[in-house]
């Protein structure tokens, strides 16, 4: 007990010093809360795309990023023959920029598709998909911003197209985007007979493997990968996520600094208090415990704030119109712990050297100089 | 004095300085020229001499918190050097009165008393008996709740003593524990620190500049020019 409140009586001694350490872990751990937040959001947005009624994504082996791959129309012909498969889905990405945007998502899908078929229209007829290669589909954020209604034209990247219908969807990605008919897509994008990936759904999931083998098999240049297995491994999702971490972990890093910068101060004005302590039989590693005690105590309380507000954060991000569906703001208990443990790490880090420094305090020294 | 001299250690002599030299600034300054006393268990003795004559440096060499460049000292009959328990000789052997209390001005009385209970391991039942039996010893009992910057210049130190009995030491090494004090309050603590000593049944050496108060204990040894001298009449 009395151990804490030395712990706690010295925090409390500099109050404004401990106050801006906590900030700056608060302030680091909310950036990295919500940087690694907003991006998982946006990798679970981009892997829902993919996962939409299908447990199984195909495409081309050794690509960095799907816009890249190209799955040829042969393929999704055979694949679709399979008695194990349901139905194949073939998806073309490309991305067009308008005047104002500079980027927007477009999907090449057929009107079987599920992204059509289970969509909420806003407006329009489902029915109506595909039936000219000019008419595209818009998210309802792609039609806010374009200032699109139904029936209008839209100029989207080099040519000019015929509004049939606007979508509502959860999906940031989906919101945000144009849906062409695959044909009208492979031609705009100058990919004819191919697509980007194939979306499959399989009649019985434990038939994963095995279908896994076959593309193996009878396609070299093509991987097949279940949604949580691309999901972990794609390049560009892992490039995000450590980009994301790593952001994160140089903010917590300037944290730390602050803690360290704390906790040297503390150490080198109470010597003498630290002298007292060793006199009365207080042993080096006890007092190493004190100083780690109090920079733990700094980086818990900052990483409660950082939380806290890192979460009012997102949700205040949440509430920008043009993030919508963007930003999930469903805190994951893992991203949690890690954030804590990491604030802790720092500092604990940060204290290592005041409190090596505690440790080698001689009593006799710091009692005979005041 | 010189051990060479005995032929049988009375084991009464809980201290014992033998030929010990100290020196500070890489030998520039010395401040022990082989010092050479022993102490008997219960005895109560006074090092006078003038400031910088090595007073408070002996009882930090009793104290483990330095150690002799030249010579031995022992407490307990263990020599004090890097190889000792210096950890068990400071919680359990040997309690430090300083002439300013050292004592932590955020903590309360009974918190500062604690503390060496605390560095100890000592369970919080016991330790609080203990700090309420030397409160009353040392009037303090009201007090026990308040922190140190309400409390008076003698109050402080007879919490300091408090503190530094809390482990129930044997030996108590006080450094000019009323030098901060007026007369009439050094006069108080003073009385109090022979009753305690007396009644707890601890050996005191006390480095001071006050001779009346030296003239009180049972032994008086003079520091001059790093080396002791007893004098006949003490």
């Amino acid at each position: 007990m009395i151990f804490l409140k030395l712990i706690v009586t010295n925090l409390l001694r500099h109050r404004i010093r401990s106050i801006i350490s906590v900030a700056g872990i608060a302030f680091s751990v909310a950036a990295m809360l919500t940087v690694v937040t907003i991006l998982q959001g946006a990798i679970g947005m981009f892997s829902g795309i993919l996962s939409s009624d299908s447990e199984i994504i195909v495409f081309e082996r050794n690509v960095s990023d799907l816009f890249f791959s190209n799955v040829p129309a042969a393929a999704l012909e055979e694949i679709s023959s399979w008695p194990s498969v349901v139905h194949a889905d073939p998806v073309l990405f490309g991305v067009v920029s308008s005047s104002d945007h500079p980027i927007i998502t477009c999907f090449g899908v057929t009107a079987a598709d599920a992204r059509i078929r289970k969509a909420v229209w806003i407006a329009g007829d489902k029915l109506d998909f595909g039936q000219h290669s000019d008419d595209v589909v818009l998210g309802e954020r792609a039609a806010e911003f374009l200032g699109a209604k139904l029936d209008d034209h839209v100029p989207i990247g080099h040519g000019i197209f015929h509004v049939i219908g606007i979508l509502k969807t959860a999906n940031g990605f989906e919101d945000g985007g144009v849906f062409m008919p695959l044909s009208a897509a492979q031609s705009f994008f100058h990919k004819e007979g191919t697509s980007s990936v194939i979306t499959i759904k399989l009649r019985n999931k434990d038939d994963a493997a095995l279908f896994k083998t076959m593309v193996r098999e009878k396609f070299t240049n093509l991987i097949a990968l279940e949604d949580a297995e691309f999901t972990r491994s794609y390049s560009q999702f892992r490039i995000l996520k450590a980009t994301a971490w790593a952001v994160g972990g140089c903010g917590l890093l300037l944290g730390g600094f602050g803690v360290a910068n704390t906790m040297i101060m503390s150490v080198f004005t109470r010597i003498r208090e630290i002298a007292i302590l060793r006199v009365n039989g207080f042993s080096g590693l006890q007092i190493a415990v004190m100083i780690f005690g109090e920079s733990a105590a700094v980086s818990l309380v900052g990483a409660v704030f950082g939380l806290l507000t890192g979460s009012c954060l997102l949700y205040a991000l949440k509430l920008v119109p043009a993030l919508h569906g963007y930003v999930d703001v469903t805190l994951q208990p893992v991203v949690m712990l890690i954030v804590i443990l990491l604030a802790l790490i720092t500092g604990i880090a940060g204290a290592l050297y005041p409190a090596a420094y505690a440790m080698r305090i001689r009593a006799v020294e710091a009692l005979r100089f005041e | 004095m010189n051990s060479s001299a005995h032929t049988k250690i009375d084991p009464r002599i809980v201290l014992r300085a033998e030929d010990v030299w100290k020196s500070y600034d890489d030998g520039a300054i010395s401040v022990l020229k082989g010092v050479a006393f022993e102490v008997i268990e219960g005895q109560t003795v006074a090092l006078c001499g003038p400031s910088g004559c090595g007073k408070s440096t002996l009882l930090h060499l009793f104290g483990g918190l330095d150690f002799p460049e030249q010579g031995r000292v022992s407490v307990n009959g263990a020599e004090v050097n890097r190889r000792r328990n210096l950890l068990h000789l400071l919680r359990h052997e040997v309690g430090f009165v300083f002439q300013l209390h050292n004592l932590i001005p955020d903590l309360t009385l009974e918190e500062n008393c604690l503390i060496p209970t605390v560095a100890a391991g000592i369970d919080r039942r016991t330790a609080q008996t203990r700090i309420h039996l030397l409160a009353k010893r040392t009037g303090l009992t009201h007090r026990l709740g308040h922190r140190i910057q309400k409390l008076s210049g003698g109050e402080r130190q007879r919490t300091a003593l408090c503190r530094a009995l809390m482990n129930r030491p044997k030996i108590l090494l006080a450094d000019e524990p009323t030098g901060s004090l007026d007369e009439q309050s050094s006069g108080a603590v003073f009385d109090l620190l022979l009753e305690i000593v007396a009644t707890e049944g601890v050996t005191l050496v006390m480095a001071t500049h006050d001779r009346g108060l030296a003239a009180r204990c049972d032994r008086l040894l003079e520091m001059h020019d790093g080396r002791i001298h007893e004098p006949v009449s003490a």
